[in-house]
């Protein structure tokens, strides 16, 4: 049961007058059912505010909000039929784990037996059915958030919201937990809304990813999308890492046999019909030539175990280079550096959004 | 089109309200209603019962403060608050040091310090009216020591009958200065005090410069609460001396009750707690408010 | 270094003189209230009693006079249990809702409300004694226990919000926005929840209340009828009676009496009647 998700207008704002601050500013996203959107930005975006409002927590001070087409502001949030995953997992401490698994069908006076059987159908999905006598403090943490998922699956809600639930975890333990969420959403096929700083929990687990700042939505598209054609300078730098290089310039010819003029140096490329634009290169597209006019001195080799990562300094700044894992280049070594015509994304000097 | 403003609460916002609602009226009602109703009976003629019906302005606060009785209870309060929160505060802190020093059988101990605070003050004012006796009490106890001379008839003499109230005090409170006291040395890192013991200070001026003025905040808030147990002092004075001999033990709280339920001037009585009132509020609203503004308010 | 050895010796006698001087009424309570009128003339504070004399504690317990009253403690006794009990309770339920309430569904104006209730703490009895007075006789409640209960209620309620809000404050929110989302509402959420979780607080304000009502005296002598005085009020009136003959085993054995019940709370839980204290003092 699956439902869809309109946001339509929403802004939040925060405190009266000259102290008002905005904290979410005309957000407009649609979620299909089904979908999984991941909702990414640094702290202070807005992201978690938004998930609150969504979940009814809390509510927009202006804005449309559509569960399934049912307008829902001002519905409290049992009345949703919603289940969230809290980033400290939020579990009761006094029940046990299986009463925490069926507090919600509790509350919904589901009778017992009922209860009994999701919550055992449940806890095996999660592989967590030797744990359901135990409390909360006597789990682990990777277990305590099978647990608090547990308790948001057994709801068999229409909406699955996540607020960066992976956080509290150690690197292994999240890697592993990402691809448990991933494996369920795919079992249970029920629409859910991630909220989550990081961005490679992003790029793995999402259908489509929603990039906040500052309460604006910068970019809303699949992983492929917002990774080869970022809508701006921002989401350009926020995803992928290591960060996209960017090139401060001018175009002097535009077209197939354009011309690209930087401190330092100059690229023969396509070029869009712009004047004051910056360069964006991922670190795979960008090369290594030892007899490339643009020159710069290697500053720094970080072998990754399956890539190494060259920075080399050139005067129009630091430049990151993918190359292979054997590379034998050394700090100090002059060398040079090529940009191919495909993969380029140009963006406007002064506002950072997206040419062509 | 804001919804905050336009939407029907729902329950979930109504519920908290209407049930904290009776809580914050009966209680503001108690405090400041009340507060205010006694102002307005210090105002009056009342007598043996209320009487609205005589309105005399500031006149009970002119008699007031043209009593002798009146300024012994405030000499009284003075004498006893700045010796019973001195006392309690330097016997309670000065075990809590002792005790601080990894002793055996530190709970008991404990227990034993702490214990008349679980007394009221009624019995502890009965024991030691009769441990401070004059015949049979503490002087004829130093006698059969061996003590001829002694002579300890204070509970009697209106000069120095205070004092006894000041001793029952500091036996009852002492401890709970120290369980405060010994909470805050426990909270001061260890490693700070090895470090002065290295730089060559010895432990008394290693108390004396570094620890206690780290405890100053424990300091000022055990004051702060003897300070207003000192002015409740009611309870102490009516079992050790009932306000004697004469008045000369008398404290504005017992000043208070005696004028207005003993000596029907309940307009007077009105007037000396509003004085009680304004002592205790010039210490503790600026404390509450600066605690209070210091908190960053959430949503 | 031998001067580790002095400050040793110091020590322990600073503690044990330091416990004499605490313990030594108690001993002297108890002694005296063992002697007979000879004993106590002749001997003295600390003497033993040359054998355990209990009629001053049947005296106290039932004839000793308290005024005009001379039935002892005991119908005291029992009115000190029958005011203190619900009230108590009810000051601590009463407590327990509101700091519910402040520290999870705070809504504006609720901390400012509270702050200003925050005085009802600190502030002197004294200047609500007339009109509570009047109030009580407005109700028919004057001189009777029934009022004394509602006093004590009230009176206590800033002290016990404060207790649970300050408590329930360090209660992450989350749990109950999971709740929320869960489908609990306002009550569930207090009794499945936050009640449980609560065990420490309760016990810490039960004590503190208890031992505050109990031992009150100031409301107890203002607005007490002939049979509805607490303990407090007989002792202090079985002290001080001008009667000719003073019989300080009997005075010393009410006392002890008395003072019994909240003496045995703390033996018993004086971990949480130490926690009351500082929580009390350490406001935050």
């Amino acid at each position: 049961m699956a439902a869809s998700l309109h946001i339509a207008g929403i802004r939040k704002v925060y405190g009266k007058g000259d102290k008002a601050v905005e904290v979410l500013k005309k957000i407009e996203i649609d979620v299909a059912p089904g979908e999984f959107l991941i909702l990414v930005g640094p702290s202070g975006c807005g992201k978690s505010t938004l998930l609150n409002i969504i979940a009814g927590l809390e509510e927009p001070t202006e804005g449309e909000l559509r569960i399934n087409g049912k307008d829902v502001i001002g519905v409290a949030p049992a009345q949703r039929d919603i289940a969230m995953v809290f980033q400290s997992y939020a579990l009761y401490p006094t029940m046990s784990v299986a009463d925490n698994i069926g507090f919600a069908l509790e509350m919904r006076k589901v009778p017992k037996d009922v209860r009994t059987k999701r919550i055992h159908e449940v806890a095996g999905m999660l592989q967590i059915e030797h744990l359901l006598d135990r409390r909360p403090a006597q789990l682990s943490g990777g277990q305590r958030q099978r647990v608090a998922m547990g308790r948001a699956l057994a709801r068999d809600p229409q909406l699955f919201l996540f607020d960066e639930p992976l956080s509290n975890l150690d690197a292994k333990l999240r890697v592993e937990m990402r691809a448990e969420i991933k494996r369920l959403h795919h079992l249970s096929g029920i629409t859910s809304v991630y909220v989550t700083h990081d961005q490679i929990e992003a790029m793995t687990l999402g259908s489509r990813i929603a990039v906040m700042k500052d309460g604006i939505l910068q970019q809303i598209g699949t992983p492929d999308d917002i990774y080869r054609r970022p809508a701006n300078t921002y989401v350009a730098g926020f995803i992928g890492s290591p960060n996209m290089n960017f090139i401060p310039g001018k175009i002097e010819t535009a077209g197939e046999n354009g011309k690209f003029v930087f401190l330092g140096g100059s690229l023969d490329i396509v070029c869009p019909d712009a004047k004051e634009v910056t360069l964006g290169q991922r670190p795979e597209h960008i090369h290594i030539d030892p007899n490339a006019p643009w020159r710069g001195e290697v500053v720094l080799v970080e072998p990754t175990g399956a890539d190494t990562y060259v920075v080399v300094k050139t005067s129009v700044g630091l430049m990151t280079v993918r190359v292979a894992p054997n590379s034998i280049m050394k700090v100090g070594e002059q060398t040079g550096l090529t940009v191919s015509s495909r993969h380029n994304n140009w963006f406007n000097a002064q506002t950072g959004v997206r040419l062509v | 089109m804001p919804y905050e403003s336009l939407h029907m609460k729902s329950l979930e916002n109504i519920i908290p309200k209407l049930v904290i609602a009776p809580g914050f009226v009966l209680g503001f009602a108690f405090i400041y209603g009340f507060m205010i109703w006694n102002g307005v009976l210090s105002m009056t003629g009342s007598r043996m019962l209320p009487n609205y019906d005589e309105f005399v302005g500031l006149e009970q606060y002119v008699n007031l403060w043209d009593m002798d009785r009146w300024y012994v209870a405030l000499k009284n309060l003075g004498l006893f608050s700045v010796l019973y929160v001195g006392g309690s505060m330097a016997l309670g802190m000065g075990i809590a040091i002792f005790l601080d020093q990894k002793v055996r059988f530190e709970g008991v101990l404990r227990t034993i310090y702490l214990y008349p605070m679980a007394l009221s003050f009624i019995v502890t004012g009965t024991a030691w009216k009769w441990i401070l006796n004059p015949s049979l009490g503490l002087e004829k106890l130093m006698h059969d020591l061996g003590w001829a001379s002694f002579h300890f008839d204070w509970l009697v003499q209106s000069d120095t009958a205070i004092y006894c109230v000041v001793i029952a005090g500091i036996w009852q409170s002492a401890g709970f200065a120290m369980a405060l006291s010994l909470a805050g040395l426990r909270g001061i890192d260890d490693s700070i005090i090895k470090a002065a013991q290295i730089d060559g200070a010895s432990l008394p001026l290693i108390y004396w410069r570094i620890i206690l003025p780290i405890l100053r905040p424990v300091v000022f808030s055990t004051v702060l609460v003897l300070s207003h147990l000192s002015i409740k002092s009611f309870d102490l004075v009516m079992a050790l001396t009932a306000g004697g001999p004469g008045y000369a033990t008398d404290v504005p709280a017992t000043f208070m009750y005696v004028m207005s339920f003993t000596r029907g001037q309940i307009g007077l009585g009105a007037a000396s707690a509003t004085m009680m009132l304004a002592t205790v509020a010039a210490i503790v609203v600026p404390y509450l408010y600066s605690e209070l503004r210091a908190k960053p308010h959430d949503r | 270094m031998n001067a580790k050895h002095l400050p040793r010796v110091l020590i322990y006698g600073v503690l044990l003189i330091a416990a004499f001087f605490f313990l030594a009424p108690l001993y002297v309570m108890l002694a005296t209230s063992f002697k007979d009128a000879d004993q106590i003339r002749s001997g003295n504070l600390l003497s033993l009693p040359t054998s355990l004399n209990f009629e001053s504690w049947a005296l106290a317990w039932s004839s000793a006079c308290t005024g005009v009253d001379c039935r002892g403690l005991k119908p005291y006794f029992v009115n000190s249990v029958i005011m203190a009990v619900p009230a108590v309770l009810i000051s601590t339920a009463w407590g327990a809702i509101n700091g519910y309430v402040l520290s999870m569904w705070k809504f504006k104006g609720s901390e400012v409300l509270f702050g200003f209730m925050l005085f009802g703490v600190f502030m002197p009895f004294q200047v609500v004694l007339l009109p509570m007075s009047q109030v009580l006789g407005f109700f028919g409640l004057s001189s009777s226990l029934g009022g004394l209960i509602l006093v004590h209620c009230i009176a206590g309620l800033a002290g016990t919000t404060l207790f649970f809000r300050n408590y329930y404050t360090a209660i992450p929110k989350e749990l109950v926005n999971a709740a929320r989302i869960d489908g609990a509402g306002f009550w569930r959420i207090f009794y499945r929840i936050v009640v449980p979780m609560s065990t420490p607080i309760l016990m810490v304000t039960l004590i503190w209340q208890f031992t505050n009502i109990w031992n009150d005296f100031l409301f107890g002598v203002a607005f007490s009828g002939a049979d509805s005085k607490p303990i407090t009020v007989g002792l202090n009136n079985m002290a001080n009676t001008s009667s000719s003959v003073k019989s300080y085993n009997v005075d010393m054995a009410a006392a002890v009496i008395a003072g019994l019940p909240t003496m045995l709370v703390y033996v018993l839980a004086g971990q949480y009647f130490v926690k009351g204290l500082t929580a009390g003092a350490v406001k935050g």
